[in-house]
């Protein structure tokens, strides 16, 4: 198969693509290191140097593009990074298709949401730190998508990981928020395991890590080894993307500032798994890996299924988004397992998905700026006057997201479903149906969003928020407005654009894009698809748009909506399968240490001190004493002689 | 009777003086006992001779005598200023070189 | 003449145990014997030395019947004549209040005292009856025979055993000169001052003052330490205050100041009676 194209050595406009990382990384020091003397400016320093970022992906762009096909995937050589023995690890970049597809995505998206937390955190006195942390963000997830092995991935992994970390514990001082932070960092590490564990094995079998070496020779390895990383890798992926089991951590990263869950939570990082996968097709795509992208498949489809479940019961407004991220990321999963069919698709989905979702959590902070950080969908309603722009922007994020006709998630996510439906044998109707019923599930919990925010009656009037302010909706300024605006367009305009570019333009990084005929034809998925999603719009119209909400959440409630606020007892689950059992290991090895090796070691001491403090009672210091026992040695020293002499 | 039985009477004699190195306190009794043993030993010595028909064992108890009368010198000054300082001659009070 | 008889006795006995000896032994053995054990079980030193005492007659006795004569006076005169008073000498100096008590301090040590002992007894009486069954004694028949006992030992000495001898004449010495270094006792303590010197020295200024430090009471009339001494001039002597003990208070003291100072209306010494000081 058409695999990557040989890279070259990256020149021109290319060679300076270490700016990419720079830009953002000095900003981030800058802000960082200045302290309060940078507080005045700090914001409109951050917002540069990614605007800048995203001009210079911009010209890399069009550079790259007037490139013929083959020429596409340059090498950019920075620095010898690590060179112990055999292992030599270059400081690389890799300029193709694929990053720069998401260096356009984060760049873009970054910038956009740089300039609402203008804004949005006018209020905060850290706002200078937030940007830092910002920046840091940007720069760590550019080097993640850029780097040209699988350790420089691993460090801007990491890097991402850590601004995460920061930006979700941003509010330190409340404990939810402390809470959240570390659930994530800690959730994040088991996956991230998974992905060290999965470049120990290359480095093991292959003796390199750069993914031109890795790539190449991948092929030549056994079974066993190809399907161990390639599950290694999905498990680094579900840690980052909050795919199950590993999932529970991203509704809680919505603790923190809502244009971190833009563009951390939604839009980025959490699609990094897909990134991940995606960028090893090479590994994916081999006939060895067909169990590998089996589990792929699976976990994609389990996770867009609880996604949207879970969805359907919250009644936070940040977090059913969260949820929906979950599940969306869910179908991009679904979408790279399924392998050629399937890369560009997830990437696809993964752009639209990331205009869309970023429009909503915008909408979302939009809405919770107005109405006092209020975000209980419970406690709104009849939003819609008091907040048009929001309002329309949001409903298109929203069209988008279920899909609605010839809208972003139309070509995107239909695209998935069909691709789902032309997997081999009994696979396709099985992932075909529930990325369908995803759809359909998708639809209502986003209608219901819809309905218990915007429409409806306006629940707040007679409540007080929590601080004992009345509300008093108001549509954001234009620092927020403009970028809410700027990605409604992206969603409605990006999924018909880039569908037909974008497989083209990824080929040179992902391969070909391979149509699949299932037993359903494309017209007819999109006709089921669209079919399903308005039913179960009509449903939740049904139920949430005709009647009186109460303001506070039923509490008697059928099964499935309990298992659902539950998270499906996915923290349960965690909690029975590995917290627990780590606890109790780690108490079983605590009693051992103590035990055991201390007691070993302890014991030894002890028995000899004992042994000691009892021979010492011998030297009673009494001459006497001393004379008894040599009387009796001497009776001994005779009594033998006279055995040897006699006997 | 042969001199054997001078030689059990020295064996018991001897026997009886180790033994009442271990029983008694007074370190001038504990002397005494030791010099009861020295005597045993002479006794046997002399017996030696005779039945060796050798002076050689005689002298050899001359000697014991003379090292003997040494000992009890030097042992009886020793315990004198033990005395001094201690105000006792008992040889369970001697006892401070213990754990 | 007794070494011509011992020399008669003695080529009697050339080989045998004669009767006589045989006699001897059976009264001296269990003499000496009794001797030994009365010394262990004595509570009193002294009666242990008396019983010593006799343990060693019966044993000079037994060398004289042994054929050793010189050994046997020797044993008799320098042994129990000499050392034991020295025993006794010793003993009377430490005093009789460090007899034993009865009770056993160490635990097992009468025990396993007496089981050592008789084990010791058992082994070394079964050695030597096994050893020496049938033994025939030479005698001393042909070495005592020449010029007598004492004077063939003292040819020996000064001849064959001549070295050990001198030997012997250094241990001497120095167990006399350890003797005396034990008891020797220093009773002048190295630098006291007389007492002219100490004067001397104290209006040189080597001390902090010429005179003593006031006692208490010194011109008080309490000699309790809590009442602080009074200088002439009535005033309190503070280096008789006492670091230790509450000065009585200085109103209480009053009285005496005035009483020193002369102020204070006391009894007439021309007066018989006492009279007036009841009033104050």
């Amino acid at each position: 198969m058409n695999l990557a194209a040989e890279a070259h050595q990256a020149s021109g406009v290319a060679g300076a693509a270490w700016l990419l990382l720079v830009l953002p990384a000095v900003g981030a020091a800058v802000l960082l290191l200045g302290g309060r003397r940078t507080d005045k400016w700090g914001h409109l320093l951050g917002s540069g140097t990614v605007i800048a970022a995203f001009v210079y992906g911009v010209i890399l762009f069009f550079d790259t593009k007037s490139l013929p096909a083959e020429g596409r995937v340059a090498n950019l050589h920075v620095f010898d990074w690590i060179s112990v023995n055999s292992l030599d690890v270059e400081f690389g970049l890799r300029i193709d298709p694929l990053s720069l597809t998401f260096v356009l995505l984060i760049t873009g998206v970054g910038s956009l949401i740089h300039i609402y937390s203008i804004g949005y955190m006018s209020d905060d006195r850290d706002r200078r730190r937030f940007f830092a942390y910002l920046n840091l963000f940007v720069s760590a997830m550019l080097l993640l998508v850029l780097g040209n092995s699988f350790v420089t991935l691993y460090f801007g992994w990491e890097g991402v990981g850590l601004a995460s970390y920061l930006l979700i514990g941003w509010y330190q001082g409340k404990n939810f928020a402390a809470t959240a932070a570390k659930k994530a960092f800690l959730m994040n590490r088991v996956g991230d395991v998974g992905l060290a564990l999965a470049i120990f094995l290359m480095f093991k079998n292959i003796g390199s890590t750069q993914y031109d070496v890795v790539f190449a020779e991948i092929g030549k390895q056994s079974t066993g080894v190809v399907v161990a990383i390639g599950i290694l890798l999905l498990l680094g992926a579900c840690g980052k993307s909050g795919q199950f089991p590993l999932q529970a951590w991203l509704p809680d990263a919505m603790a923190g500032p809502t244009p971190v869950s833009a563009l951390i939570h939604a839009a980025t990082m959490v699609t990094a798994g897909v990134y991940l996968i995606a960028r090893s097709s090479p590994l994916y795509s081999l006939p060895q890996a067909e169990d590998a992208r089996f589990v792929v498949m699976i976990i994609g489809a389990v996770t867009l299924v609880i996604g949207c479940i879970i969805g359907c019961a919250y009644d936070d407004f940040k977090k059913v988004l969260a949820y929906s991220t979950v599940s969306q990321i869910g179908y991009m999963i679904l979408a790279v397992g399924l392998g050629p069919a399937g890369y560009a698709l997830g990437i696809l989905h993964l752009l639209t998905h990331g205009f869309f979702k970023a429009g909503l959590f915008l909408g979302a902070g939009s809405v919770m700026h107005g109405m006092n950080d209020e975000g209980d969908i419970r406690r709104l309603g009849g939003l819609a006057r008091k907040m048009p722009i929001t309002f329309v922007t949001w409903t298109l994020g929203y069209l988008a997201l279920i899909g609605f006709p010839f809208l972003s998630g139309y070509f995107s996510k239909d695209a998935i479903i069909a691709a789902a439906f032309g997997a081999h044998g009994t696979r396709g109707w099985v992932f075909g149906g529930i990325a369908l019923l995803g759809a359909g599930l998708t639809a209502f919990y986003m209608t219901r969003l819809l309905i218990l925010v915007f429409l409806g009656k306006p629940r707040w009037e007679n409540l007080k928020s929590e601080d004992g302010r009345a509300y008093h909706p108001h549509e954001s300024g234009p620092t927020m407005t403009i970028p809410m605006i700027i990605l409604a367009v992206g969603s409605v305009a990006g999924g018909a654009i880039l569908s037909g570019l974008l497989p083209a333009w990824l080929e040179p990084s992902v391969g070909e894009l391979v149509e699949t005929h299932g037993p359903l034809n494309h017209t007819v998925v999109s006709i089921l698809t669209v079919g399903i999603s308005l039913i179960g719009a009509a449903i939740a119209f049904a139920i949430f748009g005709r009647r009186e909400q109460p303001v506070t959440r039923p509490q008697r409630v059928s099964f499935p909506v309990r298992a659902a606020r539950a998270d499906l007892y996915g923290n349960h689950l965690n909690e029975a399968l590995f917290s627990r059992p780590g606890v109790w290991l780690t108490r079983f090895l605590v009693f051992v240490d103590n035990r055991g090796v201390d007691g070993l070691v302890n014991g030894i001491a002890a028995g000899l001190g004992g042994s000691s403090g009892r021979l010492r009672r011998l030297q009673t210091g009494f001459v006497r004493s001393y004379a008894l026992s040599m009387l009796g040695g001497s009776i001994l020293v005779i009594a033998a002689l006279l055995m040897v002499r006699f006997a | 009777m042969t001199p054997t039985y001078y030689l059990l009477l020295s064996a018991l004699l001897f026997t009886i003086g180790a033994v009442g190195v271990l029983v008694r306190r007074n370190a001038i009794v504990v002397f005494m006992c030791v010099e009861l043993m020295l005597n045993a030993v002479n006794l046997s010595l002399v017996t030696f001779a005779r039945i060796n028909g050798s002076l050689s064992g005689q002298i050899m108890a001359f000697f014991v005598m003379v090292v003997a009368a040494a000992e009890v010198v030097i042992g009886l000054a020793i315990i004198m200023s033990i005395f001094r300082t201690r105000r006792t001659a008992s040889v369970d009070d001697s006892n401070l070189l213990k754990y | 003449m007794s070494a011509m008889l011992l020399a008669q006795a003695a080529v009697n006995t050339a080989t045998q145990v004669t009767t006589g000896e045989a006699v001897a032994f059976w009264v001296l053995g269990p003499l000496a014997l009794a001797g030994g054990l009365g010394m262990i079980f004595a509570r009193n030193a002294v009666h242990s030395a008396l019983f010593l005492v006799l343990t060693m007659l019966s044993l000079g006795v037994i060398y004289l019947v042994q054929q050793a004569p010189f050994l046997g006076f020797v044993q008799i005169i320098v042994y129990t004549g000499a050392i034991m008073m020295l025993f006794l000498f010793v003993l009377m100096l430490v005093g009789r209040d460090s007899s034993d008590s009865v009770v056993e301090v160490l635990r097992g040590q009468r025990l396993w005292a007496g089981v050592l002992g008789v084990g010791l007894a058992v082994l070394i009486v079964t050695a030597v009856a096994r050893a020496l069954t049938d033994v025939r004694s030479v005698g001393l028949a042909e070495p005592n025979a020449n010029a007598g006992n004492v004077k063939s030992i003292g040819k020996s000495l000064f001849d064959e055993y001549v070295f050990p001898f001198e030997l012997t004449s250094a241990l001497l010495i120095t167990a006399a000169v350890g003797a005396m270094v034990l008891g020797y006792v220093d009773r002048h303590q190295r630098g006291r001052k007389t007492q002219k010197e100490l004067v001397e020295a104290r209006f040189r200024g080597e001390h902090d003052r010429p005179s003593p430090l006031p006692g208490p009471g010194v011109f008080a009339t309490s000699n309790s330490v809590a009442t602080p001494a009074l200088l002439p001039d009535g005033s309190v002597a503070e280096e008789s205050l006492s670091r230790l003990i509450d000065a009585t208070a200085s109103e209480k003291l009053d009285q005496e100041r005035k009483a020193v100072a002369g102020t204070l209306p006391g009894p007439d010494a021309r007066a018989l009676a006492p009279g007036k000081e009841d009033r104050s």
